[in-house]
């Protein structure tokens, strides 16, 4: 009975470790732009090219197309195109692994669609989806297991990759292989086609007590479920922070225009008190942004004066050594 | 390859943590590959007495050694107290989500390290790796946050919070050109020229440390005299003057800069280092707006005269400062726009960078140099000879123009409109290279460290520029690098000086401004007079 938990558990601990990353990267504050060209939704983005290349851009309306950067989202991530251009040994293993993982994702939601099926009264024993699980799984499997070892085995190969690893990143790759192996394995020993997990899922979706199976299939439900819930609190969690790095950062272009709520933003933050202690700074917590920007520098560190208001009044200058006083 | 620097041996105190080892590197093209290649000079006794220089065979911030272990204790503790500041909101709101998410992400899969020419001209050195000095910040912090936990450092490795360590990091961070070249290779999309970013960062707002060309003497100089070239308003009204006179007797087309217009449709803002080292490429500008009857004004406010903004490179506060200083001089002169020169890091600070600091009022129209040039260009106000052009021309793409701020092709369609015999560099574009000057290189120079930069950071582009040319490396056939921003001219100068390009295979640099001037039908002919060099 213990064991029907043990996957809610971890889905529990998945979509809160998820939920938790996500609302803690979607509230950090409005950063400086510092975006990366190509940026997949400009008109331009064949060539890298910007808005800042038409005369007067400003009096255009940024182009942007959402599909461009769908043309670039949607490979990257089913076939790992950045890799594939970039280091293609790397490929070659990094890609088994990723689309173990994606195969081993639809295995999961094969299984749970047939069970759920089975549940409304549906005879799918004779159709295609008993098959079309197995296959899924098995080759989920053999890829996670192959890819896998590959990264294992060049982090072990390569001196730099290996000084450059903690012991997580060996440990995390070992984990990988050893749940891709065991399924393999109970696959072909105690399981085949997968009648054991089949009914496991089953009493998953009814709440019911999971009946007697091999000992195999328990690790294994153990080790994957496990697994699933590691995922997210690691650096793993690229999955789905990958969003943000390429949309928030590298594809964010967005302009800052006048009574925009982009603008009112910046402005909240332009009043966070500061406290970096260097000379030219001395923040103590007590200056704002804003007093930070606008201070007069002096041959001796930081005088601060009234902001120049632009009507020529108080004209920038250089402040005799008097004026500076000692620092 | 050289061999792997296991992280425990970075707190760990020796004479050096790598070197340079001219056995690894790649040979240059002909006709440089039989060249057998100095030594690189050492830094003296003295100087490794005197300075943290504990990381390679350079120093480029010269920071005195800690006077005692108090004095260490001291720094480290700064250190940390900088560390929680860099992840904290109200300090650094500006690039905190960027540096959580390339802190957090890394899968350590190296993708990116073929992508840096720092790296792979070295001899593909260690130190160099762009995740090096990346995963020691990585490390510091989650060790520092958790305590030292066991977890953590299962998770994230370990490594010695100590003086050692951090004084390398500092010089770490200053052996990256911020090209961010490596990130676009990232799968996942961190970030290390940004991690090199924040480091500096971190140095420069906590503990008031950076090489003195940049903060001393570049951007401090410049709020306080109104430029980093120590030029007053009088001195940089004196050498336009010059330059002017000069220009007008060179091309028989009379200029007259005019200061301080107020209401001119155009500010132009230079980097003032051109007015000094290339006085030719102001004069250029002055000439082609005029003769494209465009209204435009130089300003004469302290700041005013000078684009640069060091700040982009290693402090957010200096940033702002010159960033605003730039923006209320636009506004009280009242321009239609402010128009950046040929200055890179000026374009990206002031178009990109300060787009997020600038509101209400002082959110003016900015725009590139190259863009407004195109348009000159492409309207047919001025008459054009492209045949006075008839050389080999090949374009340098700043990485603050070009990746990092999507500025491509404005430049190229006026050199194919100009230059007909223009050829592109391999790779271009927004997959260019960085000239090795880049985020302060250029004008750094103590002890050996310029040496360093054209050894290592600039060799890349040297060989590019070669490989370009290469179906004719005549002396006597000129040939034309086009870099349009002053950084990395002083670095391609630099570089070509010393492989002595001019002398043994007739290359030469300067600026866009200068090929159109020198294309122009009313212009004297020979405005770029390759006779003279
Ligand atoms: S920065 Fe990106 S490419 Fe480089 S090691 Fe980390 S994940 Fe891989
Ligand atoms: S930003 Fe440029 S110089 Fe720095 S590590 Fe990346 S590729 Fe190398």
């Amino acid at each position: 009975m213990v064991l029907v938990f043990v996957p809610y558990l971890a889905a529990a601990v998945f979509v809160a470790a998820v939920v938790i990353r996500w609302v803690k990267i979607a509230r950090l504050p409005v950063h400086l732009r510092w975006e990366l060209y190509p940026v997949a939704h400009e008109r331009n983005s064949a060539y890298g090219g910007s808005f800042f290349e038409r005369l007067d851009w400003w009096k255009h309306h940024p182009p942007t197309s959402r599909m461009g950067e769908l043309k670039v989202m949607v490979p990257e991530m089913l076939l790992l195109t950045g890799v594939h251009e970039h280091d293609r040994a790397l490929w070659f293993r990094s890609y088994p692994f990723h689309l173990g993982l994606y195969l081993l994702a639809g295995f999961i939601g094969l299984l749970l669609a047939g069970a759920i099926a089975q549940t409304f009264g549906a005879r799918i024993e004779a159709g295609w989806l008993p098959t079309t699980t197995t296959v899924v799984g098995v080759a989920g499997l053999v890829l996670l297991a192959a890819g896998s070892l590959g990264l294992l085995l060049r982090r072990l190969a390569s001196p730099a990759l290996r000084a450059h690893s903690a012991a997580a990143d060996f440990a995390n790759l070992i984990f990988f292989f050893t749940a891709a192996v065991l399924g393999l394995v109970t696959f072909a020993t105690v399981d085949r086609d997968f009648a054991s997990l089949r009914l496991f899922v089953r009493a998953l979706v009814t709440f019911q007590p999971a009946g007697e199976m091999p000992a195999l299939v328990a690790i294994e439900i153990v080790v994957v479920s496990a697994l699933a819930a590691y995922i997210p609190l690691t650096h793993m969690s690229h999955f789905f922070t990958k969003w943000f790095m390429y949309h928030d950062v590298r594809w964010n272009d967005e302009v800052n225009q006048v009574g925009s709520k982009l603008e009112a933003a910046i402005g909240r933050q332009l009043g966070h008190k500061v406290d970096w202690s260097a000379p030219h700074i001395r923040g103590d917590g007590k200056k704002t942004w804003v007093d930070v920007a606008t201070e007069r520098v002096s041959d001796s560190g930081l005088r601060p004066v009234e902001l120049d208001a632009g009507d020529g009044k108080n004209p920038p200058r250089v402040l005799s050594q008097k004026e500076i006083g000692k620092p | 390859m050289t061999t792997a620097v296991p992280f425990a041996n970075v707190g760990r105190p020796s004479e050096r943590l790598g070197t340079l080892e001219e056995k690894h590197r790649i040979p240059l093209p002909p006709p440089y590959d039989k060249d057998e290649e100095p030594p690189l000079p050492q830094l003296s006794a003295q100087v490794r007495a005197a300075c943290e220089c504990s990381l390679d065979d350079t120093v480029a911030v010269s920071l005195p050694r800690p006077a005692s272990p108090e004095a260490e204790e001291a720094l480290v503790k700064s250190f940390l107290a900088g560390l929680d500041k860099l992840f904290s909101e109200a300090n650094n709101w500006t690039f905190l989500e960027p540096l959580v998410l390339s802190i957090e992400h890394c899968a350590k899969c190296q993708t990116c390290a073929e992508a840096c020419h720092i790296f792979v001209e070295s001899g593909r050195n260690e130190l160099y790796r762009p995740t090096f000095r990346s995963e020691i910040l990585r490390r510091l912090y989650f060790k520092h946050k958790s305590g030292g936990s066991l977890v953590s450092r299962f998770q994230h490795g370990d490594i010695d919070i100590n003086w050692t360590t951090i004084a390398r990091l500092l010089e770490l961070a200053y052996r990256c050109n911020l090209c961010r070249r490596c990130a676009q290779t990232c799968p996942i999309g961190v970030d290390n020229g940004l991690l090199a970013h924040e480091i500096r960062k971190l140095f420069s707002m906590e503990l008031g440390i950076a090489p003195k060309e940049i903060h001393e003497k570049g951007s401090l100089l410049q709020l306080r005299v109104g430029s980093s070239t120590g030029m007053s308003p009088a001195a940089v009204k004196d050498n336009i003057d010059f330059i002017d006179q000069d220009m007008s007797e060179k091309t028989g087309i009379p200029v007259k800069t005019r200061w301080d217009v107020a209401g001119a449709d155009v500010l132009l803002m230079h980097n003032a280092g051109e007015i000094l080292a290339w006085p030719e490429n102001p004069g250029a500008f002055a000439l082609i707006l005029d003769a494209a009857g465009i209204s435009w004004t130089l300003s004469s406010e302290l700041v005013g005269y000078d684009a640069i903004n060091y700040g982009l490179w290693y402090d957010d506060a200096q940033f702002a400062r010159v960033a605003v200083k730039h923006a209320q001089i636009a506004r009280k002169l009242g321009v239609k726009k402010l128009v950046i020169g040929e200055c890179g890091h000026a374009h990206k600070s002031m178009m990109v960078i300060a787009d997020r600091v600038l509101t209400g009022e002082l959110n003016i129209p900015r725009e590139s140099s190259m863009t407004l040039l195109d348009d000159i260009v492409a309207s047919g106000k001025l008459k054009l000879d492209p045949t006075r052009n008839d050389f080999p021309v090949t374009l340098h793409d700043p990485c603050n123009v070009v990746r990092l701020m999507g500025v491509v092709e404005p430049q190229r369609r006026i050199l194919r409109q100009i230059a007909p015999r223009f050829r592109e560099m391999t790779p271009h574009g927004v997959d260019n290279y960085c000239c090795g000057g880049g985020s302060g290189f250029a004008i750094m120079s103590g002890h050996n460290f310029a040496d360093w930069r054209m050894r290592v950071a600039s060799r890349r582009k040297f060989r590019q520029i070669l490989e370009a040319f290469a179906d004719d490396l005549d002396p006597k056939h000129p040939k034309y690098v086009c870099a349009p921003c002053s950084n990395c001219k002083g670095a391609i100068r630099d570089i070509l000086k010393r492989y002595r390009a001019w002398e043994r295979v007739g290359i030469h640099y300067g600026g866009l401004a200068e090929l159109i001037v020198n294309a122009m039908a009313d212009v004297k002919p020979g405005f770029i007079n390759f006779s003279e060099l």
